[in-house]
């Protein structure tokens, strides 16, 4: 673990938490023990039912736990005012929970003013916690939560959670109303920004297909929230604790290994032949290409982001790069998994281009890469080590 | 806020609204023409003495105003009881208590009003605008308490869990997001309340509160039927008026965002 530089989460221990709801005989959390890691994203998942919810929320208290300690960067959040432990710790939930008379500006201030932050420094933090989450402030500061679809509204929905830029943030199946295009869109944005936040984050599903796909370590539960795995996804899909578990963990669960590597990861290309259009001319790139015997190249626009695939017979005739070519399709970025790595490779033909985070060139992948990979999983896992 | 072009489901909303519109126009207007024409009829046919004494533009601006102070007292009564009582009756620790308030304000409203007028004069002996605001108002509270808790109460949890979940206080939710979200239904409420206090306000003459029951009493014991067609058109014209106010606050205060 080298990378705890810019760690801003905190550390969440839960010590023998049990929570019995009045009324009940059986406890819906039963003396549950896990420490959530600093700046990593935790999956609590399970079956509807079994507790998720409650042992989420006993951590902001909007449960109270029957015993147990739960501490939170160290401090017993038990012993603090409830209100102003909520204001550090963001909380993101089904179908958003955004006021709806409150404009979408409003909506992601409210903590910042709890917290009595004044109004120049709201208007800014509001500006830029849309940019964060990809909404153009100018066009939907003023919105209202009705006038947003789904996937935006759950975007606002974790800005606001953002807002006071919280060390801990809890989502209880944040993205479970949302169709399964705009679901996989705000999981992968969740991650974008999740590499340059580094929060603690507790994340509640019953997915585990979402679980293996946002999880630093996925906490499988069962009954009355008794921890079945506590491990990397890594290590549960490749040695369930038991068949419970392993029932969890459902078909494929190789193939679902192809969704834990991500593209930076693994040795993608990053020898295509570039040009920028504005600064080069058809016959410069033509004479470069034949010099370095390649019969593609990839035109790029002024930031550098990749535009358009350009074959060398192409260029005898056009005037500039600006229109010569292919448009390049489906992009992966270093974020994106090997599984969407492949579904772009087999939409493009062969060669996928690569993104890093500002969306400039950073390589290309090809249908090599992706099985050599899978090769090597299997390897691993023929000589049974399942470390992680 | 009308600037949305690319939200479906707006059409029917602003089709629905355009007939509103017309109602909040349609509505005074047609009240100025009947009052005028009843008027412009009472004061130039020959009225003898005694309908002469009432038909008289002081003493029907007197009556008018009259009326209307009982009405505007009224309410704020309501208001200023029923909306704070319906919000304590939705705090968890009061639910129970709210089905005893609902069913006095039952009672208040189920009970005759003149009764009610009657015998908080014979409790209170007192006379003139309290004695006739005070039970007028525990007659239509019911509407806005019923109403505010209602609206609070339909305010979806998941709104209210959230509100607590970032970090509000409970009395921060309840005045930023659950009373906001229940102003539609408890200005529905008032409205209900209004027309109620001006109607029941022609009944404030029995403890010597004034308003234009007056003139309907007068015509009515001296059988002289101008002086009780005034009084009656009068009255029904303001309960329209009110009525009418009730709507454009309806149509304005409400919270914003929610069509
Ligand atoms: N407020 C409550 N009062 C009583 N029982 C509850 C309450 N909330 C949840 N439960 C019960 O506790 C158990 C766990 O619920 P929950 O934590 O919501 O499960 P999950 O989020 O995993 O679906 C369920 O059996 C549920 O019925
Ligand atoms: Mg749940």
């Amino acid at each position: 673990m080298a990378d705890n530089d810019n760690v801003s989460g905190v550390e969440i221990q839960l010590d023998h938490v049990t929570k019995r709801y009045s009324g009940s005989r059986e406890p819906a959390v039963k003396d549950v023990t896990m420490t959530i890691p600093a700046g990593k994203i935790v999956i609590l998942v399970g079956p509807s039912g079994c507790g998720k919810t409650t042992t989420m929320r006993m951590i902001n208290r909007l449960i109270e736990p029957t015993s147990g300690t739960i501490t939170i960067g160290g401090e017993d959040a038990l012993r603090l005012n409830a209100d102003e432990l909520r204001r550090k710790i963001g909380y993101a939930i089904q179908q958003a929970g955004l006021f709806p008379h409150f404009t979408v500006a409003q909506n992601i201030a409210v903590v910042p003013g709890l917290l009595g932050w004044d109004r120049k420094r709201i208007e800014q933090r509001v500006d830029e916690m849309m940019d964060l989450v990809g909404l153009d402030p100018a066009q939907f500061r003023t919105r209202y939560p009705r006038q947003l679809s789904g996937g935006q509204q759950q975007r606002v929905g974790v800005a606001r959670a953002l807002a006071a830029d919280p060390p801990v943030l809890l989502m209880d199946e944040p993205f479970g109303a949302v169709d399964p295009i705009t679901r996989g869109n705000l999981q992968d944005e969740l991650l974008r920004l999740q590499t340059d936040l580094r929060k603690t984050i507790v994340f509640v599903t019953h997915d585990f297909d979402e679980a293996v796909k946002l999880g630093d370590k996925i906490a499988v539960l069962g009954e009355a929230s008794t921890i079945m795995q506590y491990d990397t996804p890594e290590a549960i899909l490749a040695n369930p604790a038991n068949d419970t578990v392993a029932g969890f963990v459902g078909a494929g669960a190789s193939l679902k290994q192809l969704t834990l590597l991500r593209v930076r990861d693994v040795n993608y290309n990053d020898d295509a032949l570039t040009a920028v259009s504005e600064d080069t001319s058809p016959a410069q790139l033509r004479s470069r290409m034949t010099e370095a015997g390649k019969t593609y190249a990839l035109v790029l626009d002024g930031r550098r982001r990749p535009q358009r695939w350009v074959h060398v017979r192409d260029l005898s005739t056009a005037a500039s790069l600006a229109a010569v070519g292919r448009p390049v399709g489906d992009l992966v970025s270093t974020q994106s998994t090997l599984q969407d790595a492949l579904e772009a490779i087999l939409a493009e033909g062969g060669n996928a281009v690569v993104t890093g985070t500002r969306g400039e060139y950073v390589g290309t992948i090809d249908i090599r890469t992706v099985t050599d990979t899978i090769q090597q999983i299997r390897e691993e896992h023929e000589t049974g080590s399942a470390a992680s | 806020m009308t600037t949305t072009t690319d939200v479906t489901g707006f059409s029917t909303e602003s089709g629905s609204r355009r007939a509103d519109r017309m109602r909040l126009f349609a509505q005074p207007a047609a009240v100025v023409v009947i009052v005028g024409l009843v008027l412009a009829w009472a004061f130039s046919r020959d009225n003898d003495e005694i309908e002469a004494q009432s038909i008289q533009a002081g003493v029907l601006l007197t009556k008018t105003w009259e009326h209307l102070v009982i009405t505007a007292v009224v309410a704020a009564m309501v208001v200023g009881i029923a909306v704070p009582l319906g919000m304590l009756l939705t705090r968890t620790w009061a639910r129970p208590a709210a089905p005893a308030f609902i069913g006095i304000a039952n009672i208040g409203q189920a009970a005759p009003v003149l009764g009610v007028l009657v015998l908080f004069f014979l409790w209170t002996e007192w006379e003139g605008l309290w004695a006739a605001a005070l039970p007028i108002a525990f007659y239509s509270l019911l509407p806005v308490l019923r109403n505010t808790i209602t609206g609070i109460e339909s305010v979806d949890p998941a709104l209210v869990d959230a509100g607590r979940g970032i970090g509000m206080s409970s009395s921060g939710v309840l005045l930023r997001i659950e009373l906001p979200l229940a102003i539609p239904l408890i200005l529905a409420g008032l409205r209900t309340s209004l027309v109620l206090a001006v109607g029941t306000a022609t009944l404030a003459f029995f403890v010597n509160g004034g308003g234009l029951g007056e003139l309907i009493d007068t015509g009515y014991k001296l059988n002289r039927v101008p002086v009780l067609v005034v009084g009656a058109v009068l009255a029904v014209g303001l309960a329209l008026l009110v009525d009418w106010i009730g709507a454009v606050l309806e149509e304005y205060l409400g919270p914003k965002g929610l069509s």
